[in-house]
């Protein structure tokens, strides 16, 4: 799931989150990574079967 | 990955740091960078009271959580902008952090001081929201503190909004900016008080990651007027250096802050006058925000 606006996309499982993030051309600086209550490192594995949010960082505004 | 503290499992990795941290250490090392920050700009003291400016949003309500478990006396200020649901939303973010952490906030409508809300302001001035808007929160955050007697307001600034504010001033050369961009800015007048910025030293990333941690209840939607603002294409672009060379945003900072800004110092001889209207310190003779506030009068 992504967000900001919010929308979900599937994506093959059992790769690394950085992979994942490389297909969907996001900065790994840009995001947190989150899964179930927890949040992973781009060097874990997502499964098949998982959804993770990706959740933007940046605020903004101003000049 | 491991924690490079304790060798638990890591949940968050900060490759400038050349490091990676589980949830309790890397809160542990979220705190030292803040008490570092305090500490070497000498932002306040234990027996002074902090007006904590919040948003709603993950850097502020980061911050105040911090201070107050840091034992600092705190109060916050919500400045209500009357951008629609966004404004609805994150100020029901700063009322329920206050009240679950029992801790005083207090609240301003800019529709009250201004005459009329953010949306209004930008159609009135034809000029980008966050003009408008980024001055009237400066002035009723001065003002707010005057009222209640403190004399410090915090801010949840971090590393990327520095870097990316700098960045802009250097892509014009405004030069008149440069000495400007502090951590700290000392008050220079009886009636402005000290603004420091105590997240300095943490990406956004990193004040998202300690919000998620500490279960902060922020607001994870941005401002509706924020899409398109430039500050946000020059943090962007810094986050391509970034990824490209780790540390990059630090450098581009920390170097300013350490070795270049005394350069673009001069002796300041503006003068300082208050306002004829409202009292509050200006270079002119009716300051930037009463003038605003005709505009609005005139219009609406």
């Amino acid at each position: 799931m992504l967000r900001n606006p919010r929308r979900e996309v599937e994506v093959a499982g059992n790769r690394r989150v950085k992979d994942v993030l490389r297909e969907l051309d996001i900065l790994p600086e840009t995001v947190l990574v989150i899964r179930g209550d927890e949040l992973i490192t781009a060097d874990q594995v997502v499964a098949e079967a998982d959804t993770i949010e990706l959740r933007p960082v940046m605020s903004g505004g101003g000049r | 990955m491991k924690c490079r503290k304790c060798g638990d499992r890591a949940i968050l990795e900060l490759r400038r740091h050349n490091a990676a941290f589980c949830a309790s250490d890397f809160v542990e090392f979220f705190r030292n960078q803040v008490r570092e920050a305090i500490r070497r700009y000498h932002m306040f003291e234990r027996d002074e009271t902090v007006l904590v400016a919040v948003s709603g949003g993950k850097d502020s309500l980061a911050l105040w959580d911090v201070l107050i478990d840091e034992g600092y006396r705190t109060t916050g200020l919500y400045l209500d902008l009357g951008i629609f649901d966004y404004s609805v939303e994150s100020r029901a973010k700063c009322e329920a952090f206050a009240a679950k952490r029992d801790v005083p906030l207090l609240v301003r409508r800019v529709a009250d001081e201004v005459g009329a809300p953010v949306p209004v302001i930008k159609q009135v001035t034809r000029r980008p929201p966050c003009s408008g808007c980024g001055l009237s929160k400066r002035y009723l955050m001065n003002r707010v503190a005057l009222d209640e007697g403190l004399p410090v307001v915090a801010t949840g600034h971090n590393l990327d909004d520095e870097a990316a504010t700098l960045f802009g001033s250097v892509m014009h050369w405004r030069t008149e900016a440069l000495p400007r961009q502090s951590p700290a800015l000392a008050s220079t007048h009886p009636k402005l008080v000290r603004r420091v910025k105590p997240l300095f030293r943490l990406s956004e990333r990193e004040t998202a990651a300690y919000a998620f941690v500490r279960k902060i209840d922020y607001l994870v939607e941005e401002c509706p007027f924020a899409v398109g603002a430039t500050s946000i294409a020059h943090k962007e672009v810094l986050n391509r250096m970034e990824d490209a060379s780790p540390g990059a945003k630090h450098n581009f900072l920390f170097g300013f802050l350490d070795r270049a800004r005394v350069a673009f110092e001069q002796v300041e001889n503006v003068v300082l006058n208050e306002c004829t209207r409202c009292g509050q310190v200006t270079t002119g003779t009716l300051c930037a925000f009463c003038k605003l506030a005709d505009q609005v009068k005139r219009s609406v």
